[in-house]
């Protein structure tokens, strides 16, 4: 099963290397990633995840994602693939 | 890869926009727990409602998981309970209402609509014993709603049903003044109701519906008034592009919670209602979206043709995402529920001439008003009967969900708390109606009715 992991927040060093070890922790697969500063160091990236083989359930790893992101400042979020293609793709 | 403005873009309208599904409502036959003894009755819609719905709530939760969209809402409609209990030898229908109450709790849902009688026609003894039951019922349970069908373009408008309910509404109002007449906001009187609306007060599973059923109600006036905002002193045909536009997003994802819940209920699917529902949340209001049209205030001139484009881009916008849609489907203007309405009609721009014109143009009516405590029965009964005309007429479905708030005058507002926000009391006219109401009998039905 495939979801996207957005993560938005302000700047700051090594973003990307924490999320990324915190998918790895729970076998997550990255399929594909992009990322962006808006104006004013705004951080924005969008990762599209694979899940099938992921160690925790899906609500613990949005729990999970959440607390991590609660703590930096940042929100990260998970949800599966299929709201954004009903939304955007006919 | 999703185009990453799109991911953020519904990111945001959660967010920041109030994007959410309204309700997921389980429609529940009852029909099969009638029964000569009222208590065997009561007991079998508490067992059936709880084997059903047991894991409605737990469900809707693990989808707003995992899907990251907000579902507001958890509830049952159940058969309209006049019908269930006719079959009882009983002339205490307030006990039916404790058994829906009680199930509800039991599963978890925050509402439960059903406690129905539909008389357009005529009224059975049940129907009446259940209309005389609706004041104790509303204040002795916590979640229970009621509704009437008092008319429909076929049969006309019953109009001793209407001056019943008129003095129905005053001893609920009566029953609950501890509580600012609280029962009346889960009191609703139909002209054409329909038999799979998801939203409350007034949802109920009519006879033709299947044996359990799963209905999404959408929401989102957040979104299109944001939606609005890029389009600021364009022509009207862009305003309802984008309109539709919108409520083709939001609908498409009311179908896809709708198809995921009814999958994991094992439940058949019914309808999306394509419904702006708003809520007294700054940012969620209907209202708001008038005003961002180019008036000064909702209520002013222009806001019954603002509406009606708003009313009609919904449905366009939103009939190709789904592949059933029903219920209501329209804006909803319900006074206390939208900041923006709340707004209007406290500072007396939007009165209440005003909004029945509106309810000619959206998809329910006079809803979530409060009025003087001292109006009378036969004016709420002649506020009823205007409205019902109003749906007869145009063969659509109009409702009076309406408070004579006891105790408060114009000017006073009627707290009501989390969703049903707060209403402002409104005038109504000063003149009497008892001798229009006191005649009774029938308004006959339309010369379009006979369509055969």
């Amino acid at each position: 099963m495939k979801a996207i992991v957005t993560v938005l927040g302000r700047d700051r060093v090594g973003i990307i290397a924490s999320v990324c070890a915190l998918l790895s922790e729970y076998n997550i697969n990255i399929l594909d990633i992009s990322q962006t500063i808006l104006e004013q160091g705004y951080f924005t990236m969008v990762l599209l995840v694979d899940i099938s083989a992921c160690t925790v359930s899906f609500p613990e790893i949005a729990d999970k994602l959440d607390a991590y992101g609660t703590e930096r400042g940042l929100a990260v979020r998970i949800q599966r693939e299929d709201i954004f293609n009903a939304m955007h793709r006919i | 890869m999703l185009d990453k403005n799109d991911v953020l873009s519904t990111v945001q309208m959660i967010d920041r926009q109030h994007l959410d599904i309204r309700t997921i409502t389980m429609g529940i036959s009852l029909l099969s727990c009638a029964d000569r003894d009222a208590r065997a009755a009561c007991e079998k819609i508490y067992d059936k409602i709880t084997r059903y719905a047991e894991k409605l709530v737990k469900t809707g939760e693990d989808i707003e998981r995992e899907f990251g969209i907000p579902i507001v809402n958890k509830r049952i409609s159940v058969t309209p309970i006049a019908l269930v209990a006719a079959a009882s030898e009983t002339e205490d229908y307030v006990s039916f209402a404790v058994a829906l109450d009680r199930a509800a709790k039991a599963v978890g849902v925050n509402f439960i609509g059903g406690f129905s009688a539909l008389v357009q026609k005529g009224m059975t003894d049940a129907d009446r014993r259940l209309i005389a039951a609706i004041p104790e019922a509303m204040a002795v349970t916590d979640l229970v709603c009621s509704s009437v069908n008092v008319g429909s373009t076929r049969a006309g408008i019953n109009m001793d049903a209407v001056a019943l309910m008129g003095r129905t509404v005053k001893a609920a109002a009566e029953r609950t003044a501890d509580c600012g007449g609280f029962g009346c906001a889960k009191l609703v009187v139909f002209c054409n109701a329909v038999e799979d609306n998801p939203f409350m007060a007034g949802a109920f599973h009519g006879v033709g519906e299947p044996e359990r059923v799963i209905n999404v109600g959408v929401s989102g006036p957040g979104v299109v008034y944001h939606a609005l905002q890029s389009v600021k002193g364009q022509p009207f045909d862009v305003v309802a592009e984008t309109v539709k536009k919108t409520a083709f997003r939001i609908t498409r994802m009311g179908q896809l919670v709708a198809q995921e819940a009814s999958r994991r209920l094992d439940t058949p699917f019914g309808i999306v209602d394509l419904s702006l529902a708003p809520t007294p949340a700054v940012g969620d209001s209907v209202a708001r979206i008038l005003e961002e049209m180019g008036l000064e205030v909702c209520g002013t001139h222009g806001t019954t043709a603002a509406l009606a484009l708003l009313n009609d881009a919904v449905k366009k916008g939103g009939v190709m995402a789904s592949s059933s849609v029903g219920g209501l489907s329209g804006a909803f203007i319900p006074v206390s529920e939208d900041e923006g309405m709340i707004a209007a009609a406290s500072s007396g721009a939007l009165t209440l001439d005003k909004l029945e014109a509106m309810t000619c143009v959206c998809s329910v009516g006079l809803d979530m008003i409060a009025v003087p405590g001292d109006t009378s029965a036969a004016t709420i009964a002649a506020i009823i009967a205007d409205e019902a005309a109003i749906g007869m007429v145009n063969t659509k479905t109009t409702a009076v969900r309406i408070i004579p708030a006891p105790g408060c005058r114009v000017g006073d507002t009627v707290e009501l708390g989390g969703l049903l926000g707060s209403a402002p009391v409104q005038a109504v006219h000063p003149y009497s109606s008892a001798d229009f109401i006191a005649r009774g009998g029938r308004i006959p039905a339309p010369l379009h009715s006979l369509k055969n």
